[in-house]
């Protein structure tokens, strides 16, 4: 039996400021799997996860998530979304900021301490209860966001640079989170843009100027490339993709 | 609309309120030392106190809880927790009326302290009863919430939101009749000051505080603010966008 995408993208177009930044793009996502979103800053990688979530107004095409319509209202507590700048109340604690969304999202309260200790808050007592969020260390905040988009225990989480900014421990710690969480049977799509982070993901998606330019496993691409690693890979496509360009532009003079 | 979202919407907001002690001191302590700054100020004409200290027990919640509410609904949308909340089976009446009921909580708390120290204190003399100025602070309280929330979706900044105080609020201050009569303005302004909530504020304050009942003009006034509350809620939940460019 084939399997339903989680994500279908259909011919997408969002245009922002006047300016088109994803021109007709369409994708599938695979149920259960880590989906690397990769490309340079400016590429287009947060309004692809905004018009995924359905907060993004778009000017043409189909986004579905789990067979309905991108920000439809049975989609509320079933998407997990975590915005690149940590959206938690500064002036709360973490629990505070955790119960209140439990409640928002019909959770049961005992999810508060269970999110808690998938995003390893539990050890530090202090950090969890007493600490207000915006005195908190920018890794702990980032933990406290991704806990509260996991308090509904989403089929679909949504990550928008969950490790930027973070050390290279607490990143290999993030990154062992969300396989655990794959490993379960939740569909991952994390961006970001930086390349070693792409071994991680079973799928890539390779995003420059709003166009697609891979959409394939990091094997795949390795082998299509020739390159010895992602980050010489994605070179390779980028510097490609501006020939190709070039002798478009020259074609049409 | 769940109650369930609305009470802890509610809870969250004075929460946030609990954690920033000095804001909560600020509220209570600000609006005293005001009222016994004018009560020296006008020490030597006599019956103005007491002619102006009853309405501005009255209409400090409502400048207080404006200003409060645009900074705190304008960190909602530039942190990114409305943009969470929109993602979440959250209807907008809730978030707007948890607000509502967390503010109009400490408006009572307020009007309750403020009047205390008003009418014992500093021996305000006013001819109605004093619960009715506490009730129409209340709903002063409400309608600055509201208007708050309202422009809060003009102002992308901080230092913007901020000007609107005297940008919103100033004006209707001076228009609603508690420095001069209304009538003894100049005919343009006193026709603007018709279109202002606060002038209806003002005038079911001054009706408690010079003739003792409310009365039917003072309900109109009240209903009045009521009106201009619900307006400006439904003005604002228009702002709140689940999808945004």
């Amino acid at each position: 039996m084939a399997r339903e995408p989680v994500i279908s993208v259909a011919r997408l177009e969002v245009i922002r400021g006047g300016r088109q930044v994803l021109p007709e793009i369409s994708l599938e996502i695979e149920p259960g799997s880590i989906t690397g979103l990769l490309g340079p800053s400016g590429a287009g990688k947060t309004t692809l996860i905004r018009a995924i979530v359905g907060v993004q107004i778009v000017a043409s095409g189909e986004v579905g998530v789990l067979g309905e319509p991108a920000g439809s209202p049975a989609l509320r507590d079933r998407v997990g979304y975590v915005t690149q700048a940590p959206s938690v109340y500064g002036d709360l604690t973490a629990r505070e900021n955790l119960e209140y969304f439990a409640k928002v999202l019909d959770a049961p309260p005992e999810r508060v301490d269970a999110v808690i200790e998938t995003v390893n808050l539990e050890r530090v007592d202090q950090v969890v209860n007493t600490q207000l969020v915006s005195s908190l260390s920018g890794g702990q905040r980032s933990r406290v966001s991704l806990a509260t988009a996991l308090l509904s225990e989403p089929e679909l989480l949504i990550l928008d640079e969950p490790t930027t900014g973070l050390d290279p421990v607490l990143r290999d710690d993030l990154w062992k989170t969300f396989r655990g969480l794959a490993t379960r049977g939740v569909t991952l799509l994390v961006s970001s843009h930086v390349m070693d982070e792409a071994a991680h993901c079973d799928s890539l998606l390779l995003l420059r100027d709003g166009r697609l330019l891979a959409d394939e496993t990091p094997e795949g691409l390795l082998r299509r490339t020739g390159a010895s690693d992602l980050d010489d890979a994605f070179l390779r496509l980028v510097e490609h993709d501006g020939e190709s360009e070039r002798a478009a532009q020259g074609g049409a003079q | 609309m769940s109650p369930r979202i609305t009470v802890a919407t509610g809870v969250r907001v004075l929460l946030q309120l609990r954690h920033d002690p000095r804001t909560l001191g600020l509220l209570i302590v600000v609006p005293c030392v005001l009222l016994a700054v004018i009560k020296g100020a006008f020490t030597g004409q006599a019956g103005t106190f007491d002619r102006i200290g009853g309405p501005l027990v009255g209409l400090f919640p409502l400048i207080i809880m404006f200003l409060i509410t645009s900074i705190t609904m304008l960190r909602e949308r530039t942190t990114g927790t409305l943009e969470r909340l929109m993602t979440m089976p959250l209807s907008k009446l809730d978030l707007l009326a948890g607000y509502g009921v967390a503010f109009a909580l400490v408006a009572v708390v307020q009007a309750c302290a403020v009047s205390a120290f008003a009418f014992l204190v500093l021996g305000l003399d006013v001819a109605g009863s004093p619960a009715l100025v506490i009730v129409l602070a209340t709903a002063n309280a409400l309608l600055g919430m509201a208007l708050g929330l309202f422009v809060s979706a003009f102002a992308t900044t901080e230092f913007q939101a901020v000007q609107f105080m005297p940008a919103f609020i100033l004006p209707q201050l001076l228009l609603c009749g508690l420095f001069v009569a209304r009538n003894e303005m100049v005919g343009l302004l006193e026709a603007i000051s018709w279109g202002l909530p606060m002038t209806y504020a003002y005038d079911a304050l001054s009706r408690v505080t010079e003739s003792g009942p409310l009365g039917g003009d003072g309900l109109a006034d009240l209903g009045v603010t009521v009106g201009s509350m619900l307006l400006a809620l439904g003005l604002g939940a228009l702002t709140l966008r689940r999808r945004t460019a």
